[in-house]
């Protein structure tokens, strides 16, 4: 049946126009996947701007060994659906091979560590262009990012020197040995995302939505007691509650939020009347006021 | 949900970031943490009162020296609309910033400091939005908890800045004035209890009255080709669609188009949006289209109706914005990018500088520095299919690239 009119959806038809441009600007793009609802929201995203191609570029995923085993048994079923390549690159053989350490302690994480494996992938697949599901609302070193963001050699963002990126013209020269960062649903807010996952009935992981797990508090946050890789001092005592997670990052470093919504409507209801930001429940920000600065200054997202 | 775009502009001092923060604050848009972080700074800091423009100075550096030195994005919804900010730097020496956040918004706040009146940068905020045909203007008085909330100081003000709006070139645009104190809170989000003498809109309110139709600017449909998409598999062996945006105006099936640069005539078969057929593409869409007739199509190439030609040119004569430390001299070779289109260009003519304060030209001059504006002529290796900024706000429009180090260097209005 042949429908009226287009509808407008001024962010989805924005981000359609972006991969495409990817697409016709570089040589060996590649979709960063985290198992994350952005991550999940970007590749529908890419199915729509290729229609009825297939998405032209394989999936990467930076797995820290740290991961929820729902988002990775979903990554998989994911790519195999799409019939698109997935290359898994590990932070564990950048361990074994003395490129990083791991960190100890109790805020010890393997969210850092992520930098180095995935410019090690980049180098190995000569990737010129890195899709993320980075959003200019997450945090305020984000709010300056641009929509093709230049990297160097050493991954490295200069934020004092970016490309200006004027009307929607994107600018993706660049020299051999950089590459770029791309992000789509730059001007998405969480609730956007969560809308567009609701209106397109797409499929997300299970821990999104309320469930039973035994977790214990520490700093005001609520942390995972069902995984040995969490942390936890004799002192700080389990408890079952009803949680959800809001972001979907390292285990190590991501906390829930107690929450009863089962489905995307009651989570939209939530997130609407929350007076957390969705990053108020990643430790990794918290460490300084310039955290994610820091990071990205290094190569991370 | 619509999404309006806002830029910022004011110098430095001008309390922008205090502006922005008040909004937050009162739309009840800052989450707990965000708060108790600003909070927690202020107090650090030894202030006595919430400093808001801790929301949006994201960069080190910023927080250093206490000014703002990059675009920076900020989300905000209402029942009505979202929003996004662009807060753009007030410093002289970042134009650059303040064209690039105007050249995405619809809508621009100018902030004045009631205590100094119009200054010269504040003709330069206008001047750039009247260059960018940024069409809704607030002048957004400002600290006028400073100036006992005088209505008389608001007047001269306002009556100051009408003098520039007979030197403006942009005549379609609307410039509203509004009173405010973004640290106390006055007229930004709620009204003022202070200024009874004032009896117009608050920020917020006239930005959630604003009409989406009324305030982008159309123009006739444009339709760049980004990718040619064939799948070759056997559900779609001799697919051949067209994926681009319609810019300008609506494109719908059975038009007659013209390909450029082949000239070549057909009519639009399909309108796809991912698997959905259309029977029409509204602008600002990103569709693929395909053809009744097999033509030799590639990125770069043009879809256009066929009573509504662009201008075909191997030459440009555009005011450009130079972004650049390294000076736009005559003999330049520079790479235009006209919306998707990179072609090769020559700098032919210096024609003058522009005085963003509104007081002319310099004709004698024969470069642009950074920061600088001026008329300048191109000569191109190849022709590009263009409307004049004035009829067609993104077909009128070009990127400069330096072909050394890959930058963007300025950006050009076609006359």
């Amino acid at each position: 049946m042949i429908k009226s009119t287009v509808n407008i959806n001024a962010l989805e038809n924005e981000a359609i126009y972006i991969f495409r441009e990817v697409v016709a600007q570089f040589e060996r793009p590649v979709l960063l996947f985290s198992g994350g609802k952005d991550s999940i929201t970007l590749v529908k995203l890419a199915q729509k701007a290729f229609y009825p191609g297939k998405i032209p570029f394989p999936l990467l995923h930076i797995d820290t060994g740290h991961n929820f085993p729902e988002t990775i048994a979903f990554r998989d079923e994911l790519a195999k659906d799409l019939g698109v390549e997935l290359i898994v690159r590990n932070v564990q053989d950048a361990i074994d091979q003395g490129k990083v350490k791991e960190e100890s302690g109790r805020y010890a994480s393997r969210n850092g560590l992520q930098i180095t494996t995935l410019l090690d992938a980049i180098e190995e697949f000569k990737f010129d262009a890195c899709i993320g599901g980075a959003r200019r609302d997450e945090e305020k070193a984000r709010a300056k990012e641009r929509i093709f963001s230049v990297r160097d050699s050493f991954g490295q963002w200069d934020e004092k020197n970016q490309r200006p990126e004027l009307f929607d013209m994107l600018n993706g020269k660049i020299d051999l040995g950089q590459n770029v960062r791309v992000f789509p649903i730059s001007n998405w807010t969480e609730l956007d995302v969560w809308t567009y996952i609701e209106s397109e009935k797409i499929e997300i992981p299970s821990i999104y939505f309320s469930h039973k797990r035994n977790v214990f508090q520490r700093d005001g946050l609520i942390w995972s007691a069902d995984d040995s890789i969490v942390y936890r001092d004799e002192e700080e005592t389990v408890e079952e509650l009803m949680v959800r997670f809001r972001t979907v990052g390292d285990m190590s470093c991501t906390a829930a939020v107690l929450s009863n919504a089962t489905e995307i409507g009651d989570v939209i209801e939530e997130i609407r009347s929350s007076t957390i930001s969705e990053r108020g429940a990643r430790i990794d920000d918290k460490r300084s006021e310039a955290a994610m600065e820091k990071r990205k200054q290094q190569g991370y997202f | 949900m619509q999404v309006l775009k806002i830029a910022t502009a004011g110098s430095v001092d001008d309390g922008k970031s205090t502006l922005i923060g008040r909004i937050l604050y009162d739309t009840k848009s800052l989450t707990t943490d965000k708060l108790e972080a600003i909070e927690k700074k202020s107090k650090q800091n030894g202030y006595d009162y919430l400093d808001f423009s801790l929301a949006t100075d994201g960069l080190v550096a910023e927080r250093e020296q206490g000014i703002t030195i990059d675009v920076a994005h900020i989300y905000f919804s209402t029942k009505k609309k979202s929003y996004i900010i662009a807060d753009t730097p007030g410093h002289v020496e970042y134009t650059r910033n303040m064209v690039t956040g105007a050249s995405t918004s619809q809508a621009s706040i100018i902030l004045i400091d009631a205590r100094k009146g119009v200054i010269e940068q504040t003709k330069r905020h206008f001047f750039i939005n009247n260059l960018l045909h940024v069409k809704e203007i607030v002048v957004a008085i400002n600290k006028m908890d400073l100036v006992e909330y005088s209505e008389k100081v608001f007047n001269e003000i306002k009556s100051e800045f009408q003098k520039l709006l007979d030197k403006r070139t942009y005549a379609e645009q609307r410039v509203t004035f509004i009173p405010i104190s973004a640290l106390k809170g006055d007229n930004v989000v709620n009204k003022s209890d202070k200024m009874s003498w004032y009896e117009g809109q608050t920020v917020l309110e006239h930005m959630e009255d604003l009409n989406f139709d009324d305030i982008y600017n159309a123009g006739t449909p444009r339709f760049p080709v980004q990718l040619v998409i064939r799948p070759k598999t056997n559900d779609f062996h001799d697919f051949r669609g067209y994926a681009g945006k319609v810019y300008g105006g609506e494109l719908n099936v059975g038009d007659e188009i013209v390909v450029l640069p082949s000239k070549t005539e057909s009519k639009i078969e399909k309108i796809y949006f991912h698997d959905q057929e259309y029977q029409t593409a509204a602008r600002r869409s990103s569709v693929t289209l395909t053809l009744e007739d097999d033509i030799n199509i590639s990125r770069g190439d043009m879809i256009v109706k066929k009573n509504d030609l662009p201008t075909i040119q191997s030459s440009l004569d555009a005011t450009v914005c130079w972004m650049d430390s390294e000076k736009l001299t005559i003999g330049k070779q520079l790479i235009v990018q006209h919306g998707i289109n990179r072609v090769l260009a020559k700098v032919n003519d210096v024609k003058n500088t522009i005085n963003t304060d509104f007081s002319g030209v310099n004709p004698e001059s024969n470069q642009l520095e950074i920061n600088d504006i001026g008329e300048i002529s191109f000569k191109l290796n190849k022709p590009v299919y263009t409307d004049s900024f004035k009829d067609h706000r993104t077909n009128g429009s070009f990127i400069l690239i330096d072909n050394q180090t890959n930058s963007t260097v300025g950006v050009g209005f076609i006359k």
